[in-house]
């Protein structure tokens, strides 16, 4: 299991790409921390072990 | 006559900048195009799945203000800025440091020491803050590009509720003063132009109007008359009349 923006989820063995794929997310408008430290784009191709924490950040309307 | 607006070496025509939260997604385009808004704020929160890209209803051409709402201290604002960079944003960022829950208000201290740590790292750092002439001189020096004073608490349509401490901003500090938060209607946009802000963010005034197309239409003519008296100097202040027809030649026999 992954810990993903706080939920477990069936994602241990998939690159984050393939995470954000499988969340219809596009990876150059999403950040991904990974623990606590922000993954850059070029490591998206990191394979997600079981117990990790992953959080999925994206824009929405603010002021 | 070139009256562009300067933040950060980027020169923008519009002084309305328009914050995209409480819209529905599909008004908001509308919203950008009639208020002739080229700055766009955003926020940026966990995402779990295609709900509705707020990117894709943003005209493109548009300057992306992300800003670091929900962070408590310098620390989150620090990272959340690293996360707007991370995905895709640019370097623009609104400093919003709240731990404040009723109200709002932003906490100057920590604001002080986010822009630091963010012009350090080369963003443009815009401050939204409490209208406090010394924070506002610590963020100066920290290396904002703006100073963003609330004219009263988000969200709250009150109005220039803090007028006579932005007056003292705009005197005293040399960077353009963009009054942020609290703007209810027009007339205080137009208000705040005319005593020298440099531009005015607005968001639920807005989003929150009765037709928000024709609000939108509303404050780009309020801010561009603001802007225009400000220019032209506004005219004395008299405790008596002076007529303004002659005082010879009446019409008697």
């Amino acid at each position: 299991m992954v810990i993903v923006n706080g939920e477990p989820k069936e994602a241990a063995g998939m690159t984050v790409l393939e995470l954000l794929s499988s969340m219809q997310l596009k990876p150059e408008r999403t950040a991904v921390m990974i623990g606590d430290e922000i993954l850059s784009k070029p490591d998206y191709g990191k394979v997600l072990t079981d117990g990790e924490t992953v959080e999925i950040i994206g824009f929405v309307g603010g002021g | 006559m070139s009256d562009k607006l300067i933040i950060g070496g980027h020169e923008f025509s519009s002084r309305f900048i328009l914050g995209s939260g409480k819209f529905d997604l599909d008004l908001i385009n509308a919203a950008v195009e009639h208020a002739g808004a080229e700055i766009v704020t955003l926020a940026l929160r966990r995402v779990n799945s295609f709900s509705g890209n707020i990117l894709e209803h943003i005209p493109a051409g548009v300057t992306l203000l992300p800003n670091t709402s929900g962070a408590r201290t310098a620390e989150e604002a620090y990272k959340i800025a690293r996360l707007a960079r991370e995905a895709g944003c640019g370097e623009f960022i609104k400093i919003e440091v709240i731990h404040d829950s009723k109200y709002l208000l932003p906490d100057n201290y920590e604001t002080a020491k986010a822009c630091e740590m963010l012009a350090k790292d080369g963003f443009i750092p815009l401050p939204y803050m409490y209208p406090d002439l010394n924070a506002a001189r610590d963020m100066v020096n920290a290396g904002a590009a703006a100073i963003m004073p609330l004219a009263a608490p988000i969200g709250s349509n009150q109005g220039l509720a803090t007028k006579q401490f932005i007056r003292i901003l705009i005197e005293e500090i040399d960077l353009p003063i963009i009054v942020d938060a609290g703007i209810g209607k027009p007339s205080q946009a137009c208000e705040a132009m005319e005593m020298g802000a440099a531009a005015i963010m607005a968001n639920t005034a807005i989003a929150t109007a009765g037709n928000i197309v024709e609000m939108a239409k509303a404050f780009k003519h309020a801010i561009i008359a603001g802007r225009t008296a400000y220019l032209a100097g506004t005219g004395r202040v008299l405790d008596k009349a002076s007529a303004s027809s002659p005082l010879t030649g009446f019409i008697r026999e």
